[in-house]
């Protein structure tokens, strides 16, 4: 093993031009792959079709794998030539020609990744600012969907997510339901410690930190079930906190309101007294005292 | 120099006495419960810790800082500041004998403590993946079954702690302490004293980590987010030392490893002559330095908030819960390209060793190095694209995050240019480089899809930013640990590693961690949070395969440690002097390398990538040229 | 070294590692690990099974029942002993008869939506007899809710100038106390957490750590069984 290499041959011993081999066959693979995997993967990638934030996230995503398949294809043609072509004989320890470097190929190469990355990066804020994709945007969101919005605060505490409509007199339910078609302004806080909304189907993510307001806007589409889970670690029951969401028809939404108002209304007077007295008239931000103690 | 004689054998009785691990454990125990009564003589008559409701946070953070005090004390530590304080004359040097009784005591030779490191850190890195099984365990089924939910996030906090914690220090500690100053033509690093203390300092914060079951566990994961960490049991506190330490022992790391690199250069070692491993050294060890200390603060503040009931993080206190996150990320960003970094060295050094080609563009390997230091630094805000802060500024972290994607491309460029038209030998370490080259594409290409906020907004927080990590973390730097350890061990201990295991492991471990990790993506994709003890009953097959991976991966693990206790313990077959055929000067050295590594001061002449370049230059100057400075 | 000691010295170290491996591990399996209460089923002549609970909520959970004795906890009562048991195994499609005894002071609601008793039988409780829609979220001293079967029911306190309060439990029914009573059936098999809401953990910042984050105190499932 240790033996020292035999002197290099002055030239390599094959002249083969390998670079154009590997960048003909590259340029065939993605010419193939790229739109194979734009049609056939893209829509496969979630969170899928519920809302309109959602789909643009799914219109994103394709893009993202169509620009990533190119480069996947750059390196396994070159692992699978290079190291077909160039492994050593057993045992031989035979030194290959001093190439140090080249100028064009960096340049050419840093000009590729520089192109690609200032591309995404374009693509990826253009598709931000169009209506915030679905993120928590904080207080002052700067991606606003025109038009009239139906709130809906998310009250985040350990270990629930409830629901506050100040449109239906503050009422709050355990259940998140919203009609269809319509452009929903959440706003996500939190009670006690960091949760995060995460409506799956809708393509909504949103942290709830205590004393903070984060708007995250959605258009729900058609009437569906969407599941609601708790993405930041808060404590013991973090991984049960979750429930179902439901899309539905306007008519089916007046009537869920008129049953919940009913179910609420024997704690209704309570909600609207001032916070010292144990209600909670309707509020952005929630902060209870840090550490009341029991009695 | 000539080599110190052996001082007569004693009894071994007579051996255990003195500063050494054995002492430092005993008075590590006495100093622990000396800061637990004497806190509680402070704050509470009662020395029935559980008696308290409130928990006397003030007495676990007294004990452990007791603990750790007497442990270093035991260790001897002290012995030279107070020889010195007498009058003594200075000295640089502490326990450079022979005998096995120097890997645990401190010492000041860098080789030790790099060996030390490699068993130290691999101890702790194995207790990491037993949490990891234990994760994958309970999740072979969608509802809670082996672990209750508290303790579940216990095993997650203490896997993603132990090997962050851990691993950080993963090739630093081993390699760089280790080969650093031989690379650089030194004898010793700057300050030795300090070297040993980053590494028993380490092994400390490991054991207080581990404790954290007696006391509770914690329930934050390896972030540690407030105000949850306010409100947590007893064994947060041990999150926030074990975390601390870790830090100052960076912090420790890094200043040693500048100073040395920049100080200690051999006559004729220029900047462009350094070798690219020492180059990845010098740009982790400037983000250690800068990022630890961040860490250290915010910790600080969160110590602050349960001992003393401040509120940094406490918003009705006027604190805020995005203050913690804010320092946590400006150190954990820098803190993930610490792990990657090292990573990226080793495959550049080991290309051309194995690829017998020069490496290709060396200053432009230089600047993707540099590149990715410096862009770590503006990038940390990606960890909060859904969280409500500073929603303006997300175009600009989405944009500071993808341009990491060109230096990095830096990396790839000069590895595979230095591959290309090579005499490729498939050796263990050129397997795992290899190997780098696939996880870490994959591990690339995925970040693209964190970085990007539409993009993100599914794939935050669930396992599809859980399985990226891994691909660019374990992918990244645990396959090229394992490439640096068949690559050096030999070198370093004098003994060969068996090839065969070493190809089964690759082979296993590259095949389970793909198929460990790839499904994540996709349970990430469907919906699954990471860190959640229950989930959606339709992704049980996947986590399924996923966990009889995982534990398959393990298994692997096994094959490694067999091979390692196989070659060093039983076969001791003398390795070579350079097994590799290597241009390294590392390689021009004896196995074992000599305890003062040269008889003379190298003087340098090229870089050591000189394949195809004619003969290896004579950097050891001959016997009879002046020694060089100590 | 001989190769023979050698090879004791490894499977002594192999020996120790699975002893320490064994130890975590196990420690970590009951380091919450819950004693489960079963209680006994009658069958009514309706065919479902019914099952009766009483639960007793104790400001401080004593030196007997618990290393942490002031911590606040559930007890339940299973053969005359108050336990503190926060697993319960019950049958599914059965009717549940649950009887709380609260010796705890009110500490309020931190959301007062949970005042509205819900997913019980006529989502309505019985407090000291008296049937009961919602309560004053300043009297909630607990609440006792199981998030996945929609059932939620906060628990008046006991007043603050009470003459004789419990000290810690085992409490006996001589201590002032309030009584809640309400029925609730359970559904398909499957393990059902519940939990208080009330942000009743003394001492700790947002009144939510210790006895509310481990599992027999504050915490615990239903495990409904076919």
């Amino acid at each position: 093993m240790a033996a020292e290499p035999t002197a290099a041959p002055a030239t390599p011993s094959d002249s083969t031009n390998h670079g154009l081999r590997v960048v003909v066959a590259w340029i065939v693979l993605s010419a193939i792959a790229t739109p194979l995997v734009a049609v056939f993967v893209g829509h496969l990638v979630p969170p899928g079709n519920g809302s309109t934030q959602g789909t643009e996230q799914v219109f994103d995503n394709t893009w993202m794998l169509s620009v990533v398949t190119p480069v996947i294809c750059l390196l396994a043609v070159f692992f699978v030539y290079g190291l077909r072509s160039f492994h050593a004989a057993d045992g031989a320890i035979l030194d290959g020609p001093p190439l140090r470097n080249d100028s064009r190929i960096q340049i050419l190469w840093i000009v590729g990744t520089s192109v690609t990355v200032l591309f995404l990066a374009g693509f990826g804020t253009y598709e931000l600012l169009q209506n915030g994709a679905g993120g928590g945007q904080g207080p002052d969101p700067i991606a606003v969907p025109a038009g009239s919005k139906l709130q809906v605060q998310v009250i985040g505490q350990q270990w629930q997510f409830t629901y506050r409509y100040p449109a239906l007199h503050g009422l709050e339910s355990n259940q998140l339901v919203l009609p269809e078609n319509t452009d929903v302004e959440l706003h996500v806080t939190s009670l006690d410690v960091i949760h995060s909304f995460w409506a799956y189907e809708l393509g909504v993510k949103a942290d709830a930190n205590p004393g903070v307001d984060n708007i995250a806007f959605v258009k729900t589409k058609g009437p569906e079930t969407f599941h609601v889970r708790c993405a930041e670690l808060c404590g013991l029951w973090h991984g049960y906190m979750y429930n179902n969401g439901r899309v539905v028809s306007p008519s089916q939404f007046r009537s869920w309101a008129t049953q919940q108002e009913k179910l609420y209304a024997s704690i209704a007077p309570f909600m609207n007294k001032s916070a010292a007295d144990g209600g909670a008239p309707y509020a952005r931000t929630y902060l209870p005292l840090p550490s009341e103690r029991a009695g | 120099m000539t080599a110190v004689a052996a001082p007569p054998p004693r009894p071994l009785w007579r051996r255990l006495l003195g500063f050494n691990l054995l002492t430092a454990v005993l008075l590590g125990v006495g100093g622990w419960y000396v800061g637990w009564f004497g806190a509680h003589a402070i704050s509470a008559a009662s020395i029935g810790y559980f008696a308290d409701t409130d928990y006397n946070e003030l007495s676990v953070y007294l004990a452990y800082i007791g603990g750790v005090v007497g442990f270093l004390v035991g260790l001897g530590f002290l012995n030279y500041p107070l020889a010195r304080m007498r009058g003594y004359p200075p000295s640089l040097r502490e326990k450079e004998t022979h005998g096995w009784t120097r890997y645990f005591s401190l010492c000041t030779d860098h080789k030790v403590v790099g060996i030390q490191y490699l068993w130290g850190i691999g101890l702790f890195f194995f207790i990491g993946g037993l949490n990891a099984m234990l994760i994958r365990t309970e999740l072979l089924r969608p509802n809670h079954q082996v672990f209750p939910a508290g303790t579940y996030l216990t095993i997650v906090g203490m896997h993603g702690t132990m090997m962050m914690g851990m691993m950080t220090s993963g090739i630093l500690g081993p390699f760089a302490n280790y080969l650093v100053p031989i690379m650089i033509g030194a004898r010793r690093m700057a300050f030795p004293r300090i070297e040993a203390l980053t590494f028993w300092l380490l092994m400390a914060a490991g054991a207080i980590l581990t404790t954290t079951i007696f006391f509770g566990g914690f329930p934050t994961g390896w972030t540690g987010y407030a105000p949850l960490s306010n409100e947590a049991n007893p064994g947060m506190d041990n999150y926030i030392i074990f975390f601390a330490l870790v830090g100052i022992s960076m912090t420790l790391l890094g200043l040693n490893m500048i100073a040395t690199i920049l100080t200690m250069r051999a006559p004729g070692l220029s900047w462009t002559r350094l070798p690219i491993f020492v180059w990845g050294v010098l740009s982790t060890a400037v983000l250690m330095v800068l990022a630890a200390p961040v860490l250290i603060a915010a910790l600080g503040m969160e110590t602050l908030d349960r001992t003393a009931q401040t509120t940094f993080f406490v918003a009705a206190g006027g604190g805020s819960s995005y203050l913690y996150q804010n320092l946590f990320w400006v150190f954990g960003h820098p803190e993930v390209y610490i792990l990657a970094l090292p990573g990226f060295a080793i495959v550049l050094e080991l290309l051309p060793v194995f690829s017998r080609k020069p490496l290709w563009g060396y200053r432009l390997a230089v600047g993707g190095l540099l590149g990715v230091s410096l862009l770590s630094w503006f990038v940390w805000q990606h960890h909060l694209f859904v969280s409500g802060i500073n929603g303006d500024l997300r175009p600009f972290y989405m944009l500071s995050t993808e341009l990491i994607s060109i230096p990095t491309g830096f990396t790839f460029l000069c590895g595979m240019m230095t591959i290309w038209r090579g005499n490729i030998r498939f050796t263990v370490p050129m397997l795992f480089c290899l190997a780098w080259f696939f996880n870490f594409l994959i591990g690339g290409l995925s970040g693209v899809f964190l970085s990007d906020v539409p993009s993100d907004v599914t794939t935050h927080g669930s396992f599809f930013s859980m399985a990226h990590f891994h691909y660019t973390i374990m992918g990244g730097l645990v396959f090229t640990f394992f490439a640096a350890i068949y690559y050096w061990v030999p070198k370093m201990t004098g003994w060969e590693l068996n090839e065969r295991l070493g190809k089964v492991h690759f082979w296993t471990m590259f095949v389970f961690f793909n198929s460990t990790f790839f499904p994540l993506f996709i349970a990430g994709f469907e919906g699954q949070p990471r860190r959640v003890v229950t989930y959606s009953a339709h992704l049980q097959f996947l986590n399924d395969w996923v966990s009889v991976s995982a534990f398959l991966l393990g298994i692997s693990m096994l094959v490694f440690l067999f091979n390692l206790v196989w070659s060093l313990a039983f076969v001791k077959k003398p390795a070579e002097a350079n097994p590799w055929s290597s241009r390294s000067i590392e390689f021009q050295l004896p196995s074992p390398v000599p305890v003062h590594n040269f008889d003379r001061i190298p003087v340098f002449s090229s870089d050591p990538y000189g394949y195809g370049e004619g003969p290896v230059p004579t950097w050891v100057a001959p016997a009879g040229a002046p020694a060089g400075r100590e | 070294m001989r190769p023979g000691v050698k090879l004791l010295l490894v499977a002594a170290a192999l020996t120790a590692a699975g002893v320490v491996i064994g130890f975590y591990v196990s420690n970590l399996t009951s380091l919450a690990g819950s004693p489960t209460y079963t209680p006994p089923v009658a069958n009514a002549s309706s065919g479902h099974p019914v099952v009766n609970l009483q639960i007793e909520t104790v400001a401080a959970v004593g030196p007997k029942l618990s290393p942490n004795p002031d911590w606040v906890s559930y007890l339940i009562k299973n053969g005359g002993q108050w336990q503190r048991k926060t697993v319960w195994d019950l049958p599914a499609h059965a009717t549940v008869h649950v009887t709380i005894y609260n010796f705890d002071g009110a500490s309020g609601l931190r959301n007062p939506y949970l005042a509205r008793p819900q997913g019980m039988v006529g989502n309505r409780i019985l407090v000291d007899g008296k049937p009961t829609e919602a309560i004053d979220p300043n009297d909630a001293s607990h609440t006792f809710a199981v998030p996945a079967l929609g059932l939620i029911l906060a628990i008046p306190g006991v007043p603050d100038d009470a003459k004789n309060p419990c000290g810690y439990a085992p409490c006996p029914m001589a201590n002032d106390h309030r009584t809640i009573k309400f029925t609730f059936h359970t559904t398909t098999p499957g393990h059902y957490r519940w939990q208080c809401f009330v942000p009743c953990a003394a001492g700790w910042i947002d009144g939510f750590g210790g006895p509310m984050q481990t599992i027999g105190y504050m915490d615990g499932f239903l495990n409904v069984k076919a």
